[in-house]
C-alpha cells in the first residue's frame, strides 16, 4: 500500500506579520513549521503503517528551501521518502494552480491513499486537498476524525466532523483524506529519526519531470488574483473594569445595553 | 438563464440555515447590482416546504427533490450542480463557509475550472460584475481581496455571520424549478451511511449570535454549568478553549480557535482565557469581545472591548443574575 501525504511548511501561528503599507505584499517573520494539521496527516500514515503489511509512506510538498524543512520533519517522525517539488515556473500559483502540480506528481505514483491537512495555518482555505483529488477523479473527505481501513484494504469507514456532529462514510480507496484535529496526537520526531532525516535523500522533481506546461502552474495557471492586502482592523482600545464585582458587573452589563447596543 | 448568481441554500432539521438566508440577503443585492436573476440551490428530500419558503428570496429555486440527495454526498452533489452550472453558465456562486461547502465546493471549483475564496470577511462588485472577495490570511493576521478573472462562475464561500439576514420576507414570488437527479452510479465511490447530530438547543459556534466560551480558569468540568446559567439567558452558544478541551472538560466540536472552530458572533464572552494567539484568530471577528480574566496582564484583554477584572466563580454568577434582570428573563 502506498500513502502520500501533503505537507506544507507555514509561519508559525506567533509569527509576526506585517501588511506592506502600500498594500503590495505582506513580510512574514522567519518562524516557520510544519502544518499543524498536516503534522496530523503524516503521523496517521505513520498509524496505518504501524498495522502491519507492506506500507510504503511517502510525503510530498511544493515550496523551495521552506518546504524542505517541512519534509526533514516529516522524515523525522518515520515517513519512508519525501519528495519536493520545485522549478520556478510554480511560483505565483494559487490553490488551483497548486493543486494542479501536486495532482501531476501524483499521478505518477500509484497511490492508494492521500492524505492532507484539513486546511494550511497560512492560507486557511482548505482547498489543495479536495482539489487534488478532483484532478485525479479520486473521491475525497475532508475534516477527518477517524480512519478505520477495511482488512483488505480496497476501503475505509471514515468519521468526518461536521457542525454539532459527525457523519460516517463509506469509501473506496484510492481517496484523499484531509486530517481534522481530533484524528490523533502527532509524535515529536525521536532524536534518532531527526538525524536520519538530516542526511536521507530528498527526490526534486520539476516543471519538466511531471510533464506539464508552464501555462497550468504557477501564476500563468491561477485562477485568482490577489489585488491588495490589508491589515486587521484594530478594536479600539478596551474598556477595563477593576473594582467591586457586583459594581463591574452592573457596569459592563450597562456598556453591552447602551454603548455596545448588543444585548 | 446565463449570467445568474447562485446561492447555495444548506439545509438542517427541517429548517434553512441561517448563513444561507445570510447569503441570500447579500446574493440579492449582488443581483441587483450586476442585473441578474438570483437563484436558491435546493437538494434535499422532503423538503417542498422549504424550496416555497426559498421563493420569497430568490427568482427561481432549482429543487432537486430524491431521496439520493437527502443526505449529503459530495460526489452526487458535486456531479448534479456541476452538470447544469455547465449548462447555465452562472457568473456568481455563494454559499456559507459550512463544514459541507467547504467539503463541497473546492471540488466544484476543479470541475468548473475556475477560483473559490473561502472563509470570506467581506464581498464587493467592480463595475465589470468581478468580485472582490476579502479573506483572511496568517489567521487573520493580514487580510487580502481576492479576484477570479480565469473562470466561471466566480466561488465565495462566506464566514457565518458575517451578512445581517434578509430583512424580513416579502411575499412569494420567485418560481420553483423541479431537477430530476440523474447519477451514474459508476461514478459514486462514497457512502454516507449515518450523520450523527445530538439535537441541540442551540445554535452551532459558527452560526451562534452571541457566545460565551470558558477557558482553563474554570477549573473543572462541573464548573461550565455556570457558563450553561449565562447562556440560557442570553440564548447563546458555550464554547471553550484548546486547553479546556485537551483537558476532556467539553467535547472537541466546542473549540474556538485556530484548530477549531472560527466564530463571528456579535458578542464573544472570554472566561477564564488566556487570550494565546491560536485562540484569538478563531474569534477575533467577533463583533464584540467582553474578558473575564483575574490576571489584569492577560493578553486577551488586549483583543477585547470589555476587559473585567475578577474572579469568574464570583463574576459569573452575578453576570447571570443582572442579566436576567436586564434582559427581562427574570
Ligand atoms: C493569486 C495567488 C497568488 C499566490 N502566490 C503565492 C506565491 O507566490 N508564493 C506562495 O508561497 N504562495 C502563494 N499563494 C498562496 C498559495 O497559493 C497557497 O498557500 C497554496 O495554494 C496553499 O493554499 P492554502 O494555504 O490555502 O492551503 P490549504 O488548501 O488550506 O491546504 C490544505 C492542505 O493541502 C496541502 N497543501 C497545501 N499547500 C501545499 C503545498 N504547497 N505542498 C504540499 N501540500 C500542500 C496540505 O496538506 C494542507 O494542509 C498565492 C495565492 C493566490 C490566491
Ligand atoms: C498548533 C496549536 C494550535 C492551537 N489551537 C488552539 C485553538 O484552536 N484554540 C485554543 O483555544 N487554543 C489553541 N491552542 C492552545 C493555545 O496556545 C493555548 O494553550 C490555549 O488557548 C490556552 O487555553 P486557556 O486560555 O483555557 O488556558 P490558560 O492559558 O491556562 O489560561 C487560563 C486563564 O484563566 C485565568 N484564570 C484562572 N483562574 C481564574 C479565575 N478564578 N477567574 C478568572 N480568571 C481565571 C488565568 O489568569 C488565565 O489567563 C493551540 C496551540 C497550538 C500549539
Amino acid at each position: 500500500m502506498h500513502i502520500a501525504v501533503l505537507v506544507k511548511q507555514v509561519p508559525d501561528s506567533e509569527a509576526t506579520v506585517q501588511v506592506k503599507a502600500d498594500g503590495s505584499g505582506v513580510e512574514i517573520e522567519d518562524r516557520y513549521t510544519l502544518n499543524f494539521f498536516d503534522s496530523l496527516a503524516v503521523e496517521e500514515a505513520l498509524r496505518i503503517k504501524g498495522q502491519g503489511g507492506d506500507v510504503v509512506v511517502t510525503i510530498i510538498t511544493l515550496g523551495g528551501q521552506k518546504g524542505v524543512e517541512a519534509l526533514r520533519t516529516g522524515l523525522a517522525m518515520g515517513a519512508d521518502q519525501a519528495v519536493l517539488l520545485d522549478d520556478p515556473a510554480f511560483a505565483g500559483g494559487d490553490e488551483y494552480a497548486t493543486a494542479m502540480v501536486l495532482a501531476a506528481a501524483l499521478k505518477g505514483m500509484q497511490v492508494d491513499m492521500i492524505l492532507c491537512g484539513k486546511e494550511a495555518f497560512d492560507d486557511s482555505s482548505g482547498v489543495v486537498g479536495p482539489l487534488v483529488a478532483e484532478f485525479l477523479s479520486m473521491p475525497s473527505v475532508t475534516s477527518v476524525v477517524k480512519i478505520q481501513l477495511a482488512p483488505d484494504k480496497g476501503s475505509a469507514l471514515i468519521e468526518r466532523e461536521i457542525e454539532g456532529g459527525k457523519e460516517v462514510i463509506k469509501v473506496s480507496l484510492p481517496v484523499l483524506l484531509s486530517a481534522q484535529k481530533g484524528l490523533n496526537e502527532a509524535r515529536v520526531p525521536p532524536v534518532m529519526g531527526v538525524m536520519k532525516a538530516m542526511r536521507a535523500e530528498i527526490k526534486k522533481l520539476d516543471l519538466a519531470a511531471i510533464g506539464l506546461p508552464a501555462t497550468v502552474v504557477g501564476r500563468a495557471g491561477s485562477k485568482e488574483e490577489i489585488l491588495r492586502y490589508h491589515r486587521h482592523p484594530q478594536r479600539p482600545a478596551v474598556t477595563m473594569l477593576q473594582g467591586e464585582a457586583a459594581d463591574i458587573v452592573r457596569q459592563v452589563v450597562g456598556l453591552l445595553k447602551e454603548e455596545a447596543k448588543v444585548i | 438563464m446565463a449570467g445568474a448568481v447562485w446561492v447555495f441554500a444548506e439545509h438542517q432539521e427541517g429548517k434553512i440555515r441561517k448563513t444561507s438566508l445570510e447569503l441570500l440577503g447579500k446574493g440579492r443585492q449582488v443581483a441587483g447590482e450586476v442585473g441578474a436573476p438570483l437563484i436558491a440551490m435546493l437538494l434535499g428530500s422532503g423538503v417542498d416546504a422549504l424550496a416555497q419558503e426559498l421563493t420569497t428570496y430568490a427568482d427561481t429555486v432549482y429543487h432537486w427533490d430524491d431521496p439520493a440527495v437527502a443526505l449529503y454526498n459530495s460526489e452526487i452533489y458535486c456531479q448534479i450542480i456541476a452538470e447544469l452550472a455547465h449548462k447555465e453558465q452562472p457568473q456568481i456562486f455563494l454559499a456559507g463557509a459550512t463544514f459541507l461547502a467547504r467539503d463541497l465546493f473546492p471540488r466544484l471549483a476543479g470541475r468548473l475550472k475556475t477560483g473559490i475564496a473561502v472563509d470570506c470577511l467581506n464581498l464587493e462588485l467592480e463595475e465589470d460584475g468581478l468580485l472582490v472577495a476579502r479573506r483572511p490570511l496568517f489567521g487573520g493576521k493580514a487580510l487580502a481581496d481576492v479576484v477570479c478573472r480565469q473562470g466561471r462562475p466566480q466561488i465565495a464561500l462566506v464566514r457565518p455571520n458575517t451578512f445581517s439576514l434578509p430583512d424580513a420576507q416579502g411575499p412569494a414570488h420567485g418560481t420553483v424549478v423541479r431537477l430530476p437527479v440523474g447519477v451514474d452510479p459508476a461514478h459514486v465511490k462514497i457512502q454516507v451511511l449515518e450523520v450523527s447530530r445530538p439535537p441541540k438547543e442551540r445554535l452551532d459556534l459558527t452560526e451562534a449570535e452571541v457566545i460565551v466560551t470558558g477557558g482553563r480558569g474554570m477549573k473543572a468540568a462541573e464548573n461550565f454549568r455556570l457558563l450553561e446559567e449565562l447562556a440560557d439567558v442570553l440564548n447563546a452558544t458555550v464554547g471553550a478553549t484548546r486547553g479546556v478541551v485537551d483537558s476532556g472538560w467539553r467535547p472537541h466540536g466546542d473549540q474556538v480557535g485556530k484548530s477549531g472552530k472560527t466564530v463571528s458572533p456579535k458578542l464573544y464572552f472570554a472566561v477564564g482565557v488566556s487570550g494565546a494567539i491560536h485562540h484569538v484568530m478563531g474569534m477575533d471577528t467577533s463583533k464584540v469581545v467582553v474578558a473575564i480574566n483575574k490576571d489584569v496582564q492577560a493578553p486577551i484583554f488586549q483583543y477585547a472591548d470589555y476587559g473585567v477584572v475578577g474572579d469568574l466563580f464570583e463574576v459569573l454568577p452575578l453576570l447571570t443574575k443582572e442579566m436576567k434582570q436586564g434582559t427581562g428573563k427574570g
